[in-house]
């Protein structure tokens, strides 16, 4: 839609890692927060029941708050990211919160398309891959949307696997919601064909 | 022609436009239903590129999530939890206003959680596609409908278009063999499918789940089963239409009738999947040495039998899982100390869920100092269980009779667990803090709830069955 209409090319930056496998949507946004009717204004809110002490300040146990891992814009976390709750108000706080990309070796169907359709790339590797970024924090990574690659610090590249439709939304910052509206005519004459047959 | 599986006859009747290797497919969406918390941006995205909703007449409203279970005051207040709950409610209620849409709202004897109230009112139909901005819309795959969650983008799309952009997910059959033991039910088939393969077990299919135990469910049952799909991945769930699901849709508001219904039902019949048709994946499951699961972490994936050991934890993570819940590996989760039970939610807040847990607690107390919610999935089952007179049994036993919502389940409308208390609550996630903020879930069927709050522990609810089958 309208929001993700800033063409996306490159994410460059350090990675932040959350090692735990299964985070859920409500990890991520807790319900309590869902009462908003904006899109805008949840990243104080990312992970709330993770990374703040009782006193409300940042919990240096959470790995988002140490030093090396503020202002990454890849995220690299644990197996089966972003399950449960279809909620999209999750790729809104990661993305408020500063997250361009995220990268799992797997990835929940509902948050991934909620994702993409928000400009949060959201990508999927081999474990072994996958592994060696867990094992490696604050590694410097330049994504490559046109490409599909991710280029690692010793010069050596991963491919990823990216939709055709998807990269191209994200490139070029279409709108789907405008690719739909263009498929009217289409849909009225399926609509008239079914309400025929009935 | 080729052999064809359910979901491949829901997938091609829906395309308005095949998906290529360039694009998505255009899939048409025959119901759209819709709650509060996940179209408010939806609806201004509409409005602020000037856009009707294409088919009203599709699209079904409720209010779920944010509403207060409590009775309003005497001056007609609800008690909604903050200001911001209030007004999400008063927006959908404008927004439905504006777009000329259907509402099961405050004054409808209708009104309920939305996989509750949509196939009570019959908008619920074989063969459909039906899509709510809401993971568990799953459920409705229990009437043979492809029908699954989406983001609110996708709602705002739906609405301006009928249509998503979607490709076809891979497909997995769960054939469940035998027959479920007495005192074992649908909620503990899935938590033990869920179990058996895994948190992300689904994740990139849409399951069918066939074979004799799934036959034998009832409706209510197959909602139970296919509503948990989420919790393993799968956006969807199916279960293929039979007499039963017929005899339980004929005569609803909304379903076809006359001629018209027995036009519906032959083309319903053709819905099942063909002999010899190809699943991407099949799984076997007994059901009959399924035993009576609940949850001992932090994930649905995370099932044991009651009476089963916890197993050790593989990894530092799964530890952890434990220590939040302050479980133990190797004692069984039977006899763990109870604080809350929660009956209710869109997979087990149905009349005979409300039954199963009242057939234990007739005539039982719940145990000293521990409070238990019961909270009907809608308008219509708190009619048929006050009809009944399933709310004495429930205050006579000391529990809360609330009003319809989603509630404790996901509890965002106050209805909550204090930090540290163990709930044993008959709803789908137990996901850290997802009761309340330090609350420990159990998930568990209605019948382990019901046993659970009387023993005030953890427990099996057949030593009560046994006990009144002896009486």
């Amino acid at each position: 839609m309208s929001q993700t209409s800033q063409p996306l090319t490159y994410v460059h930056s350090r990675t932040a890692v959350l090692r735990n496998e299964n985070i859920d949507t409500d990890r991520i946004i807790p319900a309590r927060f869902l009462t908003t009717t904006e899109r805008t204004g949840l990243g104080k809110h990312c992970f709330e029941d993770w990374r703040y002490a009782a006193d409300g300040s940042d919990d240096p146990a959470f790995p988002l708050n140490q030093p090396a891992a503020r202002d990454c814009s890849i995220l690299v976390a644990g197996h089966n990211f972003g399950c449960g709750s279809s909620r999209e108000h999750a790729p809104w706080a990661l993305l408020d919160y500063g997250i361009k990309a995220v990268i799992s070796s797997e990835i929940a169907d509902i948050f991934r398309g909620n994702s993409l359709k928000n400009g949060l790339l959201a990508i999927v590797l081999s474990e072994a891959e996958h592994r060696w970024l867990l094992d490696n924090p604050g590694v410097e990574l330049r994504i490559d949307v046109a490409e599909s690659t991710i280029r690692l610090p010793d010069g050596g590249t991963i491919r990823f696997e990216l939709d055709a439709f998807s990269r191209h939304c994200l490139l070029n910052g279409v709108d789907q919601l405008g690719f739909l509206l263009q498929q009217q005519d289409a849909i009225a004459a399926y609509e008239t064909l079914v309400e025929k047959a009935a | 022609m080729t052999p064809r599986t359910l979901f491949d006859k829901l997938w091609d009747a829906h395309q308005v436009k095949a998906e290529t290797a360039s694009t998505p497919g255009v899939l048409y969406i025959d119901l759209h239903m819709v709650h509060e918390v996940t179209s408010p941006q939806a609806f201004d995205e509409l409005r602020s590129r000037g856009l009707k909703v294409r088919r009203a007449d599709r699209t079904l409203a409720t209010l779920d999530h944010s509403t207060p279970t409590l009775p309003p005051d005497a001056d007609g207040k609800r008690p909604y939890y903050t200001k911001e709950a209030e007004a999400q409610v008063a927006k959908l209620e404008a927004n439905v206003r504006e777009f000329g849409i259907d509402l099961m709202g405050w004054d409808s004897p209708q009104r309920g959680i939305v996989h509750v109230a949509g196939p009570e009112v019959g908008a619920t139909q074989p063969g459909m596609t039906i899509v709510c901005g809401d993971s568990h819309t799953a459920t409705h795959g229990a009437f043979g409908a492809l029908a699954f969650g989406i983001g609110t983008t996708e709602v705002g799309h739906v609405l301006a278009t009928q249509c998503l952009l979607q490709r076809k997910a891979k497909s997995l059959a769960i054939h469940v063999d035998g027959a479920l033991q007495p005192g074992v039910t649908a909620k503990d088939l899935i938590l033990h499918i869920i179990g058996t393969i895994g948190i992300g077990g689904g994740t990139g299919y849409v399951i069918e789940y066939t074979g004799e135990a799934v036959r034998a469910l009832s409706m209510e049952e197959r909602m139970t089963v296919c509503n948990m799909s989420i919790e393993a991945g799968a956006r969807a769930g199916l279960i293929a239409p039979d007499e039963t699901t017929f005899a339980w849709l004929k005569g609803r508001e909304r379903v076809p009738k006359g001629e018209a219904w027995e036009r519906a039902v032959a083309a319903w019949r053709k819905l099942p999947t063909d002999e010899g048709a190809h699943y991407d994946r099949e799984v076997r499951i007994d059901a009959s040495s399924i035993q009576p699961s609940v949850t001992y972490g932090t994930h649905p994936g995370m099932v044991v039998s009651i009476h089963a050991p916890v197993p050790a934890a593989a990894d530092a993570v799964e530890q952890r899982a434990l220590d939040y819940m302050q479980v133990t590996a190797g004692k069984p989760m039977a006899g763990e100390a109870v604080d809350v039970v929660f009956v209710g939610s869109c997979t087990n807040g149905r009349l005979s869920d409300l039954q199963a847990a009242a057939s234990i607690l007739r005539g039982r107390r719940v145990a000293d100092g521990v409070r238990m919610l019961v909270v009907p999935g809608s308008e219509q089952v708190r009619r048929d269980a006050e009809r009944e007179g399933l709310h004495e049994v429930f205050r006579a036993a000391g529990a809360e009779w609330r009003e319809p919502g989603c509630s404790m389940c996901i509890a965002m409308n106050g209805d909550l667990a204090q930090p540290g208390q163990l709930v044993v609550a008959t709803s789908n996630r137990n996901f850290e803090g997802r009761q309340g903020k330090g609350a420990r879930t159990v998930l568990a069927s209605p019948l382990v709830a019901a046993a659970s709050a009387v023993a005030g522990r953890v427990a099996d609810p057949r030593e009560y069955m046994t006990q009144e089958a002896a009486a």
